[in-house]
């Protein structure tokens, strides 16, 4: 366990030594204000609700998310610090899980960052926190999905660039899967089973119900297999390096 | 400390290390001399745990390497193939890490950074961050952190390669004052390292060991060893022909023994004959062999060869 922070904390100190952190938390915070009060009509609502905000996480984490994963296993792999990291009394699965931990508490933190959100709902009229509190998990779950993709495109190449576009492609499978235009155009030749099962396994469909408020078993087992599997795929293109 | 058995690895069709054993015990450093895709950095990889082998086994301090990852890396100390670390860190904070992954904590922690700090000379860097650091400064960071929990077994991939001649200098003084109670294996192609550091060598060509010995047996292996070169004022070739196979070098004679071991008796012979012959002498040496020699014959593939 310590050995994991250790790792963890290596890493979130090294999101900090270089711009990339303050790029990203700026630019994650002006367009999630960008989205959600220009695009997302957030006055125009008349609702006291984040549903403006939130809806546009899944298209906002397709292209930030990646930029935080792509760093993580690539980085080590080019400047061969993977090398000595794994040579270290850790085993694998332990650095695996310790960088994705750290970059998913990055991640969390400009989350977080986002409260001026909730307290503008707040002074503008009567929201459902409880709603909001969903949906924050909700986001929070959602981007550790992407991570966790974006975490196992890293390991595939020493090449960042590489790494992104593979990122954004697998989290855009992620949300198309789902998305209406895309269900819409399947019912016109799948049975309703096979649409039904190509939805499930889309990050929106299961977005969706935090945003209702709902914190339901099913969709939090659905981010966790996500992310646990895409750990575990981490691992094994991992072990494939090392073999040579 | 260190016992190899068998050990294959192969990559596609190619076999990169090809049948390797050896052993490395405890106050011996082990010079692993090998052409460039020989086969070093990948057995030294394995060795650490970073590369599983195709077959085989790599021992480490009693522990399967395979079997038990952890215990056996616990006992080593890396310093990887051009000194990789972590460039955004600063030397400090790079070493307050490798001693944490150590499972050193607070006061441990302090007290093994100080003392590979002054083991390496860190002490006026070590607020700078790494990607500023000279080569020679970033390969001292990165053996400071594989000494940094006074591992029982040290393993260097070309700790030398980039230094200037002052500073490889020293990192040869200061593996042999660390050979001194660890097991040592460390690569190189610079042979006049394995006089300064090794207590023995291990030459290594296309994944097969080709030679094992102490610097001096390498040596002998040399066709120059034990000749005799002299360079005197009247000296022939025909008077010298008696002793042995004579060459003409610029301006001076060498002479083979006939046997590889009568060396000290072809010195004398010389000298007696000089002595009888009256001939001015202006230098007398008798060759130790050259291991750049040796190198070169055992590993230049069979086409070169003259």
């Amino acid at each position: 366990m310590r050995i994991i922070w250790t790792i963890a904390k290596r890493e979130l100190g090294a999101y900090f030594t270089s711009p990339v952190a303050y790029v990203f938390l700026v630019i994650f915070l002006l367009l999630t204000g960008f989205f959600t009060f220009t695009a997302g009509n957030f006055f125009e609502r008349g609702e006291a609700s984040l549903a403006a905000f939130f809806g546009w996480h899944p298209w906002l984490y397709l292209v930030l998310v990646p930029a935080v994963g792509m760093r993580v296993w690539a980085e080590e792999r080019r400047s061969g610090t993977m090398e000595l990291l794994l040579t270290m009394p850790v085993a694998t699965w332990q650095a695996i899980v310790a960088k994705f931990l750290a970059s998913w508490i990055f991640l969390a933190l400009a989350l977080a960052l986002t409260f001026p959100a909730i307290v503008t709902v707040n002074v503008l009229g009567e929201p459902d926190n409880g709603i909001i509190a969903a949906g924050y998990v909700g986001s929070f779950l959602l981007a550790g999905a992407y991570l966790a993709v974006s975490c196992m495109t890293s390991a595939m190449t020493r090449n960042q660039v590489v790494a992104f576009i593979l990122a954004v492609v697998m989290c855009l499978f992620l949300i198309l899967a789902g998305f209406n235009p895309v269900t819409d155009l399947l019912t016109r030749w799948a049975s309703p089973e096979v649409v039904d099962t190509v939805a499930a396994f889309s990050v929106v469909t299961h977005f969706d119900t935090f945003q209702r408020g709902v914190i339901d078993s099913r969709d939090l087992l659905f981010f966790l297999s996500v992310i646990g599997f895409a750990l575990f795929a981490t691992g094994v293109i991992i072990r494939g390096h090392r073999s040579g | 400390m260190i016992r190899i058995e068998n050990l294959v690895k192969t990559f596609g069709a190619k076999r990169a290390v090809d049948g390797v054993s050896f052993a490395v015990e405890r106050g011996e450093v082990l010079g692993f001399l090998g052409p460039n895709g020989a086969g070093k950095s990948t057995t030294m990889r394995m060795i650490t745990g970073f590369m599983p082998p195709t077959a085989g086994k790599v021992a480490v301090g009693g522990y399967d390497v395979a079997e038990s990852p952890l215990e056996a890396k616990r006992l080593i100390g890396y310093l990887p193939e051009s000194a990789a670390s972590y460039a955004d860190m600063t030397v400090r904070g790079f070493l307050n890490f490798a001693a944490e992954m150590r499972g050193l904590h607070r006061a441990a922690r302090r007290k093994a950074v100080n003392r590979v700090v002054e083991l390496c000379f860190l002490e006026s860097v070590l607020g700078q961050s790494i990607d500023t650091l000279s080569k020679g400064y970033r390969q001292r960071t990165c053996l400071a952190q594989a000494l940094i929990h006074d591992p029982e077994v040290l393993v260097m991939d070309e700790p030398t390669e980039g230094l200037d001649p002052n500073q490889k200098h020293e990192v040869r003084n200061l593996i042999r004052k660390l050979g001194k109670n660890k097991a040592i294996v460390f690569s190189t192609h610079i042979l006049e390292e394995v006089d300064a550091a090794c207590t023995r060598a291990i030459i290594i060509d296309r994944g097969k060991i080709v030679a094992n010995g102490t610097p001096e047996e390498l040596r002998q292996m040399s066709a120059l060893a034990g000749a005799v070169t002299l360079s005197a004022d009247g000296a022939s070739a025909e008077k010298l022909s008696s002793l042995g196979r004579v060459e003409q070098l610029d301006g001076a004679w060498r002479i083979y023994p006939h046997e590889k071991g009568k060396a000290s008796e072809l010195a004398q012979a010389v000298v007696e004959l000089v002595a009888r012959e009256g001939w001015k002498v202006e230098g007398m040496y008798r060759e130790r062999g050259e291991l750049d020699e040796v190198f070169r014959r055992i590993t230049l593939p069979d086409t070169v060869k003259q």
